[in-house]
């Protein structure tokens, strides 16, 4: 199962690129085409970080063992569209030129955030391998624990570059609640407990 | 201020000027009397049009929009806003006035012509486009009414209709939208109450029936749909200065030395341009500081943000 699987989900995973790829190559990004792609992009980056948090709790609740396989996976997905939405920003918006890039990154504190996120997705993507599993050994769970904060992070720059928390950061914000809620011990206990009786 | 400098055919891209003609034209055959009532008048221009920078496409002008009453994505009030009843429409006049009235959009078309203008629209969210409104100086409509000595500022409300604004169904802002000017700023002779745009009637996307257009502040200053016009005392609490207080001020004027703490207001993205064009350098009251300045001498702009 998961051979076919797999394959197919990574397709599916790069459907939101090739529909960024084909507005910018054939102009149809439509009135603020910086804003359209930097918004595309980071809305991918956000879902995926999501998305590879949710394969653990998925997998003690439903007990099934193969949504972990999926799990790095989504997570360099999250990488990959959050380099984009960075180069976007970079590039396309303030091409190239770094005052105020750095003048936003210090004084304003979405950018801040969203920049402080990308930054610890690299230490994630560089030791998502295999063999860096094997040579950092218990560090790599400590390490990867990093997750949890890129998804406080990428949440809270959502909302803050928003005008107001209605509606869609208002639900990923509920989305982040639950998937870290699930994480805690008691909750845990309580699906154990459930499957025993 | 600049009197008479371009006539409007001059500055007008031609295309978009023959079009304008050719549908002025058509929609008298077909609706009859319905453009003698709107009495537009395109010629003598009692302001200086925008001519460095080009009309953005009537396409994105209609369909990008912040107009959180429909939705707060840009091209919801576009969809949303379809079926929006705006006949028939009655705007009052009150407060500290000697004489409050009641005026329909009907009667105060009749009564004031509309004339072109050509404005930079610049969006807090750092974007900008140029609109040729159509519409008359708000001062016209001020003065149907004698305020009394206790008037200070002008408050405008926009209308109230959760039934067919989906928008306000929600908490988004304290419905329903409030604005304010301080009267000189709304008397001056720039601040227009719009009635169309492009030569047509004024979409409901856009604020219609009647909208005010204040170039040289933010474009959330310019209420849409407006019912009430109120002469007040006390400067009048905005809907986004009750949303948020350290990020809207009341004056909110176009000023690329005051950041606002989500957007530098230093540069802004033109509307309508492909994604490799460069951001272009905000001006000071949006480039109308030649006929606004002096409202705000002796003001530190950094604290009346």
């Amino acid at each position: 199962m998961i051979r076919i699987f797999k394959p197919t989900i990574f397709v599916l995973c790069l459907v939101p690129f090739i529909i960024i790829a084909y507005q910018i190559l054939f102009n149809q990004l439509g009135a603020e085409p910086v804003k359209q792609v930097t918004h595309h992009t980071g809305e991918w980056t956000l879902r995926f970080i999501l998305l590879s948090l949710a394969m653990t709790p998925l997998k003690n609740i439903t007990k099934i063992l193969a949504w972990i396989k999926y799990r790095r996976m989504l997570g360099l997905f999250a990488f990959f569209y959050g380099t984009l939405h960075l180069l976007t920003y970079i590039g396309f918006d303030y091409q190239f030129n770094l005052d105020p890039i750095i003048d936003d990154v210090l004084n304003k504190k979405f950018i801040f955030i969203g920049f402080a996120a990308w930054l610890l997705m690299l230490p994630l993507a560089i030791t998502s391998n295999q063999k860096m599993m094997l040579i950092l050994k218990q560090n790599w769970k400590k390490i990867h624990r990093l997750s949890y904060l890129i998804g406080i992070f990428a949440v809270l720059h959502f909302i803050w570059l928003s005008k107001t928390i209605f509606f869609e950061p208002l639900i990923y914000l509920i989305i982040l609640i639950t998937l870290l809620t699930l994480r805690l011990d008691f909750i845990k206990f309580l699906f154990k407990k459930k499957s025993v009786t | 201020m600049k009197l008479n400098k371009f006539k409007s055919s001059e500055i007008t891209p031609e295309n978009f000027y023959r079009n304008r003609r050719q549908f002025l034209k058509e929609m008298g055959i077909i609706t009859g009397t319905a453009f003698a009532s709107q009495n537009i008048i395109t010629s003598a221009l009692s302001y200086t049009p925008e001519t460095e920078r080009k009309i953005t496409p009537y396409k994105f002008a209609t369909t990008y929009n912040n107009y959180y009453e429909f939705g707060t994505g840009k091209s919801d009030p576009h969809k949303n806003s379809k079926d929006f009843i705006t006949k028939p429409w009655d705007i009052k006049i009150d407060g500290e006035v000697e004489n409050e009235i009641t005026l329909s959009v009907e009667e105060i078309k009749n009564m004031i012509p509309s004339e072109e203008r050509i404005y930079r629209f610049r969006c807090v969210e750092g974007w900008s486009m140029v609109v040729p409104w159509l519409g008359f100086p708000l001062s016209k409509l001020l003065n149907k009414v004698k305020p009394t000595s206790k008037a200070k500022y002008v408050k405008f409300t926009s209308v109230y209709d959760p039934d067919q604004m989906k928008g306000q169904r929600f908490p988004v802002l304290n419905w329903p939208y409030k604005e304010g000017l301080r009267i000189d700023e709304a008397m001056h002779p720039l601040t227009i109450m719009v009635t169309g745009l492009y030569g047509k009637e004024l979409p409901n996307q856009n604020g219609a029936p009647l909208r005010l257009i204040v170039p040289w502040k933010y474009g959330f200053k310019s209420a849409k749909a407006i019912v009430n016009i109120k002469f007040v005392e006390k400067m009048p609490v905005s809907s986004w200065m009750n949303a948020s207080p350290k990020e809207y001020g009341f004056y909110s004027n176009v000023n690329p030395n005051v950041s606002h703490p989500r957007w530098s207001q230093a540069t802004e993205r033109v509307i309508g341009e492909n994604i490799y064009s460069p951001r272009i350098k905000t001006v000071m009251f949006n480039g109308y500081g030649d006929e606004v300045a002096s409202l705000y001498d002796g003001m530190d702009l950094r604290k009346n943000f």
